[in-house]
């Protein structure tokens, strides 16, 4: 992303509270959950901005006190050919965040994978479904206290 | 056949699985659905669904009125498996999510780890790395465009792609010992370098090639039941598209150019001269053209590397990150405490975030690695173009026969192993 293009972001955000970082190159923005859908909306919809694709939703458990999860979107934009990150901070207590499947019709199965791994609830998600995993599963095995070799006995084996 | 697989879950699953085949302009269109509705379970045991592809289809007729993609049956934690295994440790793996096309996938692991530790490759590395991940481009079309064309029943070009991609094999043979889990780049660059004897090899491959793609293409770009079968099949607005986040052929294919080795070129794609083909129609037809138009441009870039390859080392000079040489290990004390150090601890790369991300023959294909500082990444996600692209698939289905669906499945090319990670 060029230097005007970060300047016009600024410009265009400026009546939200969000933080401007830089992951290894690359921008991104940390959003408040409660702005979220705004302030994505017109990340879309803008001309200068123009972010139309949406390629990936990556659940994070950071295994803190507050903010525990985080759900970090991949944007792309097909006109200016080049990339943002968003990113969500939901706290353990409340483990939800609102789906952004109205303006992007791909999170449909980011969101799935990222509930199914990680555990975050989408708020007005069609169909939130596990992607992975059985629906019976009780647990979200990218979380930091699912032990890795799994739990005994939480994945129902067929009768003999 | 639905009520034996559904039954045996609890009632709540049955209840939201039926919910998601249920649709809204179903019920509209027919009024008495349930004479003629059939719900048909598709796979996961189904030659036609290239792996264990599992899909709930719902049927008026032979008509496809919906259908439900179900993933999962070759999940093998991946992501999990990242976070108790160091850097190095985890290339291995990365030979098992798209194992038509290992090589690429080294190449796009080991790129993402780079430019996270900020450790800059040496140029002959960079050829290197250029060269394999075209021939698994080809390696992946070649089989891509057989199995779809098998798929229609042409059995021939099918036996004539495997041949090419065959060679290809032969010289993963050479270049690493492996002809099929590779396994071949390391951070900083790549286990061996490559040798005279390999690049007579590559050179006499691709001489060959472009008669024999010439000679499969003639057999079907002229066939009536091929252009029948294809052309319109699995058709998706342009809008669409970009609105589900396909990458790779399908969106080239739906006249958008969008490729990251021109919108943000990694290795050396800026040095090369090559062109991007785009259809505009969008359609399973159009989708095998740009597979094939890609295959010869690749054939032109490995040509240009083999020309361009500079001499010099293939790691980088940076003992506490690349891996030393073996005979060094063996006979040179510092050589052998490194080792020891980046095998047993990992390469402990600075606290932070990065994302790299290659265009596989499926797309883009990403990893966005978050790092604690130390030896092992906290958090890995595997950005796979396969699982993306599945999700086209409902779209794509509404309104086509049964025997339609092996052809837009052929034309999306997924591979299970990526996208169920």
């Amino acid at each position: 992303m060029t230097e005007e293009r970060i300047l016009v972001l600024k410009s265009k955000l400026s009546s939200f509270k969000i933080e401007l970082i830089d992951v290894n190159g690359t921008p991104g923005v940390i959003i408040p959950k409660e702005n979220l859908l705004e302030v994505c909306k017109i990340l879309k919809n803008d001309n200068e901005l123009s972010f139309d694709q949406l390629v990936d939703a990556i659940g994070v458990d950071r295994f803190t006190k507050k903010d525990r999860f985080e759900v970090i979107y991949n944007l792309r934009s097909v006109r200016y050919k080049d990339r943002l990150f968003i990113k969500v901070k939901v706290d353990a207590n409340e483990p939800n965040s609102p789906s952004l499947v109205p303006i992007w019709g791909s999170a449909n199965w980011y969101e799935r994978e990222a509930y199914d791994m990680v555990g975050v609830e989408f708020t007005d998600h069609p169909d939130l479904r596990r992607m992975y995993m059985p629906e019976d599963f009780e647990y979200h095995p990218l979380r930091k206290d699912f032990p890795l070799m799994g739990i005994p006995g939480s994945l129902p084996l067929p009768n003999k | 056949m639905s009520n034996t697989i559904i039954d045996r879950q609890p009632e709540i699953i049955k209840s939201k699985i039926l919910r998601a085949l249920e649709s809204n302009d179903l019920s509209v269109q027919f009024s008495d659905s349930l004479d003629n509705e059939m719900i048909l379970n598709m796979g996961p045991q189904h030659p036609a669904t290239h792996g264990v592809l599992r899909l709930l289809l719902s049927l008026d007729g032979e008509t496809v009125m919906k259908c439900v993609p179900e993933l999962g049956y070759l999940h093998r934690g991946y992501e999990k498996l990242a976070e108790a295994s160091t850097f190095h440790e985890f290339i291995p793996h990365t030979d098992r999510l798209d194992y038509l096309q290992p090589m690429a996938n080294n190449v796009a692991y080991t790129l993402a780890v780079e430019k996270l530790i900020k450790l800059e490759i040496p140029d002959r590395a960079k050829y290197i790395r250029t060269i394999i991940a075209e021939l698994a481009r080809i390696q992946s079309h070649l089989l891509a465009i057989g199995a779809l064309l098998m798929d229609v029943g042409a059995v021939t070009p099918f036996l004539w792609a495997i041949r090419e991609r065959e060679k290809i094999l032969d010289l993963w043979d050479l270049i690493c010992g492996a002809r099929f889990t590779n396994t071949y780049t390391r951070i900083g660059g790549t286990a061996q370098d490559i040798s005279e004897e390999i690049i007579d090899g590559i050179k006499k491959f691709i001489k060959e090639f472009y008669g024999n793609l010439k000679e499969c293409r003639d057999l079907v770009e002229r066939n009536k039941i091929f252009i029948i079968r294809t052309e319109g099949i699995g058709y998706l607005e342009p809008k669409a598209v970009i609105d589900i986040g396909l990458t790779g052929p399908l969106v080239r294919a739906a006249g958008i150019e969008q490729d990251l080795r021109k919108d943000d070129p990694y290795l050396i794609y800026d040095r090369l001269n090559f062109d991007i083909p785009v259809y505009d129609d969008s359609d399973a037809l159009a989708r095998y053209y740009v597979r094939v138009e890609e295959m010869i441009q690749s054939a032109r870039i490995v040509e240009q590397c083999i020309e361009q390859i500079p001499a010099g080392p293939h790691n980088a000079l940076n003992s506490k990150k690349v891996l030393p040489a073996k005979q060094k290990v063996y006979t040179k004390m510092e050589e052998l405490i490194n080792d020891f150090m980046i095998i047993n601890f990992g390469i402990n790369p600075p606290k932070g975030e990065s994302y790299g991300a290659i265009e596989s023959s499926k797309g883009e294909l990403g990893f966005y690695i978050i790092s604690d500082g130390s030896g092992y990444p906290f958090r890995m996600k595997i950005r796979s173009p396969s699982f993306s692209n599945l999700q086209g698939l409902p779209e794509m289905m509404k309104g086509c026969f049964i025997s339609d669906t092996v052809v837009i499945i052929g034309s999306v090319d997924p591979v299970m192993g990526e996208a169920d990670k």
